[in-house]
């Protein structure tokens, strides 16, 4: 699936990077390099919504799903179930349509303050620049709800002021002197996927703020096959930096689920995780060296022994700094040779619990495959209902045996059934044996395998939700996900209450229809796991349906702390979360942060007040 | 299908009250009420509403079908209650299983292997024979069989069995969302068959029931009891941790899981006088504990309220209280207890509660984070936060209890008899009161305890005279009537006759005699003490303030308070809301003005004052002789032990040289609770001297106190309760 959305992906940016060099020449940026991402990614992206332009859900004429665009193994499908799920589990109506802004109007956006003397400084050494609308209000925002429900509605806030593009290393030295020197609020940008309003721009900032867009320093600068490392320029999006490697025969394995649009940068900045962290490891495990340009200088390590006692280790002060810091411009990573062979699968559990029991054991075991997820029932019945029409009536009659055959023969209530997606990596041999091992041990709690075709639709869900989202947007319904990670012996408890309290919430703010609030178990450790949590509801009837949103996201994450889980797994903190941080990681633990804040910059050029 | 007397409420009333809400916390009489977010959060567990305007539920008689249709296909009808989330009800080896098997279990069996060296196993034995003699073991037959007899007995007995059916529907709906647990008041043996009965008439789920051990004394019933869903657990096991792994966990396993909602009582004995006890804290700390430790969303708690028009254990409770020695239950006591069976007992109401949710209780009280960095199953003693938490909550509900509690009219016949006995003895006047003097009084106190919030039970489409004869029939052992006069039944000598040859009765037989049915009724005028109990305190505090300053009398009433912390339930450290209320309660009944510096009575307001006064009054002269008693005596030695025979010694002789004119002071209950407010302000120390429990008392303290009940000393002022 992926190998086909990048191939598109790249067909298409070639396409539009020739369109772009005209657009440049225009005028509005100043300078010559032209990469392989564009400078206004507007143009290929949705500016009030997710990813890619040409790639959307909508209700066709015959009120039957279907989702537009060549880029997805589901492009072009009509998904029968969709409308009915929709409509059943919302009390939805395709009537009811709640339809966004066409058109960014530039009339809407805020004037640029900008610092002459800086814009002519850098205009001087001829890194491009922009302060058109356009550009500044998509480095505006991330995708969190209210960010994409108040660009629909057309209203934008404070936005930066100007975007600058470096293309090296050195270019974003200079940035940073500029902006030191001029006082100037620097912003970091990568893929614009944050989910925690990293990228808002602080209402109070009376500076011009900068937004430093990396997403042209995006090549591989070297590979090192004898130590299977890569150095990478941080801007590169995680699609380009595999489908790069995978040309040299590597890959880093590592895949976030937002991996099309999100940057190297920005998961060294969040402390990101990937889907297949069981065999490559998270960021942390990943990265060997870091380069990050500060106030202070750039920080970086002297050599890349694969693991050292000299200290705190720094590169924990830069990962998980949210942009507070400085840029991450270089990175050192570990690669892998690609994977001989891959397979999904899917597991069927009579229930949750047992689901996690299963998972809880496979931990323990130590055999964890590259990728196991667990959904509860809710979403077992959203992944079903996303199931395109079957070409023949053979497949049909196949599914209807397999559906009689669990819910009649082996008696699992389809109301309580729930379903692993597993993905095996490796040479074909290991693979096959690894399987086993798996299902067997699911067979002890009562699992059935479930085949190849509901796992790999498992994981394409991962993909495609987030568009699901502006289709819900379309007709009242908003929604959004967060995640956690909990100890082993409270994940139950953890998905019981949370989900609870988000619907108790809902219906004492008002919320006239029962929300959707469905969980997974995406990531298994040793001593615990991650926990991600969906969560949507019709707001026909509420004058204020962000309000009631953010209030209820609020109460389930302090459902959350209340129930022993982490403010956050991977998202991070940015300033959506920043309330809790104080009591996460105690006084001292501040104090230790801030004043590592206060030494490498001290003026608060890079201003995003983002985690402290 | 009896009508709840109460104040009827319709919506304007309902707005009025939300009115009076917002007025309230503006501080309607000037007080700087200085409230920090903690004081907020306890002010909003106790119900600051105005009493008058409680909205209560109506009333069925359960006993109604009883009488015209069969007992038999009754007890063997279809059962088949909803339980929580559907789950099917687990057998008892089953949860045996599940708890030995606990983490918590083999945590604390480890543990205690270790720390005397005693095998594994061997321990685990112990918990296992522990579970066997704790455990329950429902089985329907049984219920089916209780189900029939009580039926026979409940007829008997009773004219009827009041219940709010809306009560039972809220309990029915709680079930199936969150795990329940039932708390009902203890004034008899027959609650918890009550209960259980009320339950199975109503198809809702059986509880399973926490019993003292002392039952497990008679065999046969004892394993009746386990049958219906009784489990036992001893009266003490301090220091047992093994014990008491295996009970909470027991119970938590059966909570947890919602197999049967969880009752037990909250007072953890039987109220022998008829006041609310102070609530005990350890099963309540363990019925939250899911809830709070995250293994439940919730927990629904369902105080209930069963009010008792004659209590089957009256005078057994009175001769209790006065020192004669409490009988083992036994099989055969039980039995002999048949002749009750002959008397008439009125009727019953049972009122269920609006449930609380334990998580709305917590909600801003309690950091649940708290649990997070030690595992769940390790026992660990909870928090300051959480006890205080947990006792908050213990009295919150021990006052909603009392708020449904239904008031019969003689409760007000019984108050108004009391104290006209002790006045007229005072003042040496013939002895009693004249029937229609009683019945104006009668009906001017039922109007006063309305006002007050009382769910009183008076049948309005009657006449008062006959209200009040009937009360008067109904308890025909405490009073007498002659001669157009009514008085309690305590002039002549119980027993023997003329030719008795035992006749010769010494003078503290006669006053133990007297005792009996002055406790007896006593402990009915007690069942309006709640409604009073905050006036009450006012009232007193006006009357022994030396001026009537406002800040003085707060003095006084927080004096009061905190000396009648045992006796009453005043919930902890709401001196200022409590003091509001009875403010709020004298001024709104025209008995008060209360401006910015001063508290006034008002002309009319004398009569209800004087009544409030009185009200309290033995219970004052009760804890100034106790502190004379302490200061008098020689009390060097004196071990607690030793403390009530001593000071009820010392209370005969007060009361035969006519010093003291309550007889009610003789109530054990009292003594306990002025010793332990003593204790509680430090006059009273327990000391390990030469036996234990040896009492160190501080005389001049006790002096002072004593003086200062008795209004000759001005109350010092507290540095934590000011105004």
């Amino acid at each position: 699936m992926n190998v086909l959305s990048t191939c598109a992906a790249s067909a298409c940016q070639q396409a539009v990077c020739r369109a772009l060099c005209s657009v440049v020449t225009k005028g509005n940026i100043v300078g010559v390099p032209v990469g392989t991402h564009p400078y206004h990614k507007f143009e290929i992206m949705k500016w009030n919504g997710w990813g890619y332009s040409d790639s959307r859900f909508l209700f066709n004429k015959k009120g039957q799903a279907e989702f537009t665009g060549k880029r997805y193994r589901l492009s072009g499908m009509i998904i029968p179930g969709l409308k009915d799920w929709f409509e059943g589990t919302f009390g939805a109506n395709l009537q009811h349509k709640t339809p966004p802004t066409p058109l960014l109007t530039n009339t809407a956006v805020p004037p640029a303050t900008l610092n002459e003397a800086f814009v002519e400084e850098v205009k001087s050494t001829g890194i491009p620049f922009s302060h058109d609308a356009e550009d500044r209000v998509f480095r505006a925002h991330g995708h969190c709800l209210h960010e994409i429900f108040a660009l629909r509605e057309g209203k934008i806030g404070r936005v930066p002021d100007m975007v600058v593009w470096p293309s090296c290393h050195n270019d974003v030295v200079k940035i940073v002197q500029l902006a030191c020197k001029h006082n100037v609020c620097l912003m970091p940008y990568g893929g614009g996927t944050s989910v925690s309003s990293a990228l808002e721009c602080p209402p109070e900032e009376t500076r011009s703020i900068v937004s430093l867009d990396t997403s042209q320093m995006n090549r591989i600068l070297w590979i090192d096959e004898k130590n299977l490392t890569a150095h990478v320029e941080a801007g590169i999006v995680g699609q380009d930096l595999e489908r790069l490697l995978n040309e040299s025969g590597y890959c880093t394995g590592h895949e976030p689920d937002s991996m099309e649009f999100s940057s190297l940068g920005g998961w060294v900045a969040t402390r990101a995780s990937g889907m297949k962290k069981n065999i490559y490891g998270n960021i942390e495990d990943l990265v060997v060296h870091i380069k990050m340009v500060t106030p202070q200088g750039v920080i970086e390590k002297s050599c890349q022994g694969p693991r050292m006692s000299t200290g705190p280790d720094i590169h924990h002060f830069i990962m998980g700094s949210e942009g507070t810091l400085g840029v991450v411009t270089e990175v050192t990573m570990k690669i892998r040779p690609m994977p001989e062979y891959q397979k999904y699968g899917s597991v069927v559990f009579p229930n949750f619990e047992q689901g996690v029991a299963c998972l809880r054991e496979v931990a323990k075991q130590r055999c964890a495959p590259a990728s196991i997820r667990l959904m509860d029932n809710e979403q077992f019945k959203f992944g079903h209902a996303l199931k395109p029409q079957v070409s023949s009536i053979f497949t049909s009659f196949l599914d209807g045996l397999k559906k009689f055959y669990i819910t009649k023969f082996k008696g699992f209530d389809p109301n309580h059934l729930c379903v692993a997606t597993l993905l095996f990596e490796g040479n074909r041999e290991k693979v096959l044996q690894h399987e086993k091992q798996v299902y067997d041990i699911a067979a002890k709690f009562g699992g059935l395998a479930a085949g190849e075709d509901n796992g790999q639709r498992g994981y394409m869900l991962t993909f495609v939700i987030a568009y699901l989202r502006d289709l819900g947007m379309d007709y009242y319904v908003i929604g959004e996900s967060f995640e956690t990670s909990v100890p082993w012996d409270r994940v139950l408890d953890i998905c019981r209450n949370v989900k609870a309290r988000i619907i108790r919430e809902c219906k004492d703010k008002g919320v006239q229809f029962p929300p959707l609030s469905t969980c997974r178990v995406t990531q298994t450790y040793d001593a615990g796991a991650c926990v991600y949590f969906y969560f949507a509801f019709n707001y026909r009837g509420l004058s204020d349906p962000v309000h009631v949103y953010e209030q209820v996201e609020h109460a389930a994450r302090e459902e959350i702390l209340a129930n022993g889980g982490s403010l956050s797994h991977h998202h991070g903190v940015g300033k959506l979360r920043k309330e809790w941080m104080r009591d996460t990681i105690s006084n001292v633990g501040m104090g230790m942060l801030k004043s590592v804040k206060d030494y490498v910059d001290p003026n608060n050029i890079f201003g995003n007040r983002n985690l402290l | 299908m009896l009508s709840s007397s109460g104040v009827v409420v319709d919506e304007e009333e309902e707005e009025q009250e939300e009115e009076q809400r917002g007025l309230w916390c503006s501080g309607p009489f000037g007080l700087t009420v200085f409230v920090n977010a903690d004081k907020m959060s306890s002010g909003a567990v106790y119900s600051h509403k105005d009493p008058m305007l409680k909205k209560r539920d109506d009333f069925e008689d359960i006993l109604e079908e009883r009488r015209t249709s069969s007992d038999l296909r009754y007890a063997l009808r279809c059962y088949t209650p909803v339980l929580y989330k559907g789950v099917t009800p687990c057998k008892t080896s089953v949860l045996k299983s599940m708890v030995l098997q606990s983490d918590q279990l083999h945590y604390v069996i480890n543990q205690v292997s270790k720390e005397s060296g005693r095998a594994a196993d061997d321990v685990r034995e112990e918990a296992s024979a522990i579970l066997e003699e704790m455990a329950h073991s429902l089985q329907l037959s049984t219920v089916r069989f209780f189900a029939f007899m009580l039926s026979k007995v409940f007829k008997t007995l009773f004219r009827s069995i009041c219940v709010n059916e809306e009560g039972i529907q809220r309990l029915q709906q709680a079930i199936q969302e969150h795990p329940v647990v039932l708390l009902p008041s203890h004034r008899s043996y027959m609650d918890f068959l009550l209960m259980s009965y009320i339950l199975y008439t109503y198809d809702v789920a059986l509880p399973v029931i926490a019993a003292g051990m002392d039952f497990m004394g008679m065999k046969f019933v004892g394993e009746m009891l386990r049958m219906s869903g009784a489990f036992f657990i001893r009266r003490s096991f301090g220091g047992d941790k093994l014990y008491w792994s295996v009970f909470s966990e027991y119970v938590k396993t059966m909570l947890k899981n919602g197999y049967a909602p969880v009752e037990f009582f909250l007072e953890g004995t039987r109220s022998r006088t008829s006041k609310s006890l102070t609530p005990k804290l350890g099963l309540l700390n363990i019925v939250m504990d899911p809830f709070l430790k995250g293994e439940v969303f919730d927990v629904n708690v369902v105080p209930v309220s069963i009010s008792y028009e004659r209590i089957l254990e009256e005078s057994l409770y009175a001769r209790e209280l006065l020192g004669v020695p409490k009988p083992k239950e036994s099989t055969s006591g039980l039995f002999k207890a048949r002749k009750v069976l002959s008397e008439d007992y009125g009727s019953i109401h049972v009122y269920f509660g609006q449930p609380v949710s334990v998580r709305s209780l917590a909600e801003g009280r309690v950091n649940r984070c708290q649990f997070n960095l030690v595992p769940r199953h390790i026992p660990r003693r909870p928090s300051e936060e959480i006890q205080s938490f947990v006792n908050d909550s213990a009295y919150r509900l021990v006052r909603a209890q009392e708020e449904n509690m239904v008031l019969k009219p003689w409760v007000l016949l019984a108050s108004l008899l009391l104290q006209n006995h002790h006045q007229n003895r005072a003042a040496g006047q013939k002895p009693g009161m004249a029937l229609d003097e009683l019945t104006t009084q009668a009906v001017w106190l039922r109007d006063v305890s309305r006002q007050y919030g009382a769910f009183l039970h008076w049948p309005d489409h009657t006449s008062p005279s006959e209200v009040v004869s009937s009360g008067l029939s109904l308890h025909r052992a405490l009073v007498r009537v002659c001669e157009g006069r009514v008085q309690l039944a305590v002039e002549q000598g119980e027993q023997g006759g003329p030719g008795d040859p035992r006749s010769t009765v010494t003078p503290e037989e006669e006053l133990l005699s007297q005792a009996v049915v002055v406790l007896s009724c006593a402990s009915y005028r007690n069942q309006m003490l709640h409604v009073f109990v905050r006036p009450a305190l006012l009232a007193s505090a006006i009357h022994i303030a030396s001026s009537n300053q406002k800040q003085e009398v707060f003095n006084s009433f927080s004096f009061l308070r905190n000396m009648f912390s045992s006796e009453f339930i005043l919930c902890p450290g709401a001196t200022v809301q409590d003091f509001e209320e009875a403010c709020y309660l004298l001024v709104k009944t025209g008995v008060l003005q209360v401006t910015q510096q001063e508290v006034l009575v008002t002309e009319r307001g004398h009569r209800t004052l004087a009544f409030l006064t009185s009200m309290l009054d033995p219970f004052l002269q009760g804890y100034q002789v106790v502190c004379r008693f302490l200061c008098e005596e020689d009390t060097e030695t004196l071990t607690e032990k030793q403390f009530i025979p001593a000071v009820r010694k010392f209370i005969v002789n007060h009361l035969l040289a006519g010093r003291l004119r309550y007889a009610e002071v003789l109530s054990s209950d009292l003594q306990k609770n002025a010793l332990a407010a003593l204790q509680r302000l430090g006059a009273v120390r327990k000391i390990k001297g030469v036996e234990p429990g040896t009492l160190k008392v501080n005389r001049v303290m006790v002096n002072s106190l004593e003086d200062t009940l008795g209004g000759k000393l001005p109350t010092q002022k507290s540095v934590s309760a000011r105004l």
